[in-house]
């Protein structure tokens, strides 16, 4: 009798030892996951203390001065986000249209097997590394761009200052062409998934009613998936703007803002990339931290509008079906 | 009038279907193009000398990128170290703990670490590691890629992990497990595959990254010993030869343009075709 009392303790103890145990794994899960949340915090935190420098210095002029001059230390950042926007959008005016068309094409013509099929290379495609594209920038894209696709757009729209000026082959139009391939991926197989949730009876009501197949699509299926199309455009959108190494590797790195897309310009992420080490000096560097921050910024917040997009698409369909 | 307008809307449907079918065709066939200026110009520059050798000086010929292939090699795995313990057992919490709103904050966070451009994790890095350390070295590169690994690994886990079936955790619970050996014993691994796959496209991800590396692990002509020191790495190698003067670079660049292409692509291909085995993987 006398031993069994030692014996329930010991079994209640372990039994403790074993809530214990789901604590401890519930405890350590939490450090790391909100280790994710900290290091976000840190990263916010670093961005905006390392560039007080150079927000003090110029405040808000900093974003509507064109001079880039680190020997004077007099710094401004238009160039840079007007660069920055014309490459984007140059990205985006070749890429939607042709990942749009192939997405439609793979969620609403080609048979499942082979759209699985093409959209694992589409993922592949995503997949190489930008320098990659950079090094075929440099070596396939600027020449083709200096003897051919350049003087036969000068010859077509020479009038236009868009298409006037020097080509040298590096500037803001190869940027935007190598952008457009980057980017397109991430439109394909974002649209392909939210065409492909589209429901069945919307495609059969149109073509029941005498639509053609390209009707349907357009004028039923697409407005559908709307949002979620305009949320992947966004996606491409934020990492066209954050794309450093191959825009850096083919803009031709010149602060200037100018009329033509032949011209040379510079990007946001670009500058940050080629002058981070060599940057001499407070100011200097905490300029280009600010540029950082402001990227950081614009990515975070189409981000955040693209999350809600497709979001918005996927509870519209819940409710729905 | 009536048949014109008919005909009309069937030439629009065809010509606009198969400006649809161009337009993929295209897509995919830049994938081959791509494939093809890397075999053939980096096949010609190929050698077992790039891969044995370190770097000859500007002005010689040959020499290889031994340095910079043990440089990635390392570089990866730091962030392995780094970055994806962070994101197996944060997916873990997300699927198996985490509470709704502070589950939603993480995965929120996440994302929106995911979408961070790469550059931007470069001068993370740069204050975090390298300010404090006061010069370049391999743990700042290792530092920012294991970040970046972060988000792909976590979600992937944790998706993997939420489509294990409630009813192999009530088995295990039934015979008396308690929750955290279920976790440990009968859900990841019933989750491994998925798990092991979100790992790898994410280090076959940050295997390409250079942006982030340029201040942080910076480069190194020779080899670099220890963690403590700048190195070098197949991309930031693949940056600096091609946007220099020399001809006997740009063949290295392109050399190293396929080794590391191809690294990519077949871990990509492998891990989705043998690992997935049908399941759907969240692209982000």
């Amino acid at each position: 009798m006398a031993k069994r009392a030692p014996s329930s303790w010991s079994v209640r103890a372990y039994l403790r030892r074993l809530a214990t145990g789901d604590v401890v794994a519930h405890m350590v899960t939490l450090i790391f996951a909100a280790s994710i949340v900290l290091i976000a915090t840190l990263l916010v935190f670093q961005l905006w203390n390392n560039s007080a420098a150079s927000r003090q210095q110029f405040g808000w002029g900093f974003w509507t001065t064109q001079t880039w001059d680190p020997v004077f230390e007099h710094f401004g950042a238009l160039p840079f986000i007007y660069g920055t926007l014309v490459t984007s959008v140059l990205a985006l005016i070749i890429a939607v249209p042709l990942g749009l068309a192939a997405a439609i094409f793979l969620a609403e013509l080609s048979p499942r097997v082979i759209s699985d099929k093409v959209a694992f290379l589409i993922d592949l495609l995503a997949a190489v590394p930008s320098v990659i594209y950079g090094l075929l920038g440099i070596f396939v894209v600027v020449p083709l761009m200096r003897t051919t696709i350049g003087p036969a757009l000068k010859d077509a729209f020479g009038f236009l200052p868009l298409f006037s000026g020097p080509n040298y082959g590096v500037g803001f139009l190869t940027a935007g062409i190598i952008l457009s391939i980057m980017v397109v991926p991430f439109i394909i197989s974002v649209s392909r998934e939210i065409l492909l949730t589209v429901p069945r009876e919307q495609r059969e009501a149109a073509l029941a009613l005498g639509a053609t197949r390209w009707e349907s699509t357009w004028k039923v299926v697409i407005p559908w998936a709307r949002t979620g199309i305009t949320g992947s455009i966004f996606l491409a959108l934020a990492r066209a703007l954050g794309e450093t190494m191959a825009v850096t590797m083919v803009i031709g790195n010149d602060p200037k803002i100018r009329d033509s897309l032949f011209a040379p310009g510079y990007t946001i992420a670009a500058v940050i990339a080629n002058e981070f080490t060599e940057a001499t000096g407070k100011l200097y560097l905490s300029a280009l931290i600010e540029l950082g921050l402001v990227l950081f910024l614009l990515t975070f917040i189409l981000n955040g509008m693209a999350r809600l997009l497709i979001l918005a698409t996927e509870t519209d369909r819940g409710r729905a079906s | 009038m009536k048949g014109f307008r008919l005909i009309w809307r069937k030439s629009v449907n065809m010509v606009m279907l198969t400006l649809t079918g161009v337009a993929a065709f295209a897509v995919v066939s830049v994938l081959f193009l791509i494939l093809g200026y890397l075999v053939y110009y980096g096949g010609r520059s190929l050698n077992w000398n790039f891969f044995t050798q370190l770097p000859k000086p500007v002005g010689e010929t040959g020499g290889g990128m031994a340095n910079a292939i043990v440089g990635s090699a390392k570089l990866l795995f730091l962030a392995a170290v780094i970055g994806l313990p962070i994101g197996l057992l944060g997916g873990v919490y997300l699927a198996e703990f985490g509470g709704k709103t502070f589950g939603f904050v993480v995965r929120y966070t996440t994302d929106l670490l995911n979408g961070v451009p790469s550059i931007i994790m470069g001068i993370f890095a740069y204050s975090l590691v390298v300010v404090p350390m006061r010069h370049f070295s391999t743990l700042a590169g290792g530092v920012a890629l294991g970040i970046m690994t972060i988000p792909i690994s976590l979600r992937s886990t944790e998706e993997f992990l939420r489509a294990v079936p409630v009813s192999l955790r009530e088995g295990a619970m039934a015979l008396g497990s308690n929750r955290w050996k279920t976790i440990a014993t009968v859900v990841l691994p019933a989750a491994r595959g998925g798990i092991i796959t979100g790992m790898l496209l994410a280090l076959a991800r940050v295997a390409g990254e250079t942006a982030p590396l340029l201040f942080t692990a910076f480069g190194n002509q020779f080899w670099s010993p220890g963690w403590n020191q700048p190195i070098s790495s197949l991309p930031v190698v693949i940056y600096t030869y091609a946007i220099s003067p020399y001809d006997d670079w740009h063949r290295q660049a392109w050399a190293a343009g396929l080794v590391l292409l191809g690294l990519v692509f077949v871990t990509n291909i492998v891990v989705r075709t043998f690992l997935m085995r049908g399941t759907s993987y969240e692209r982000s």
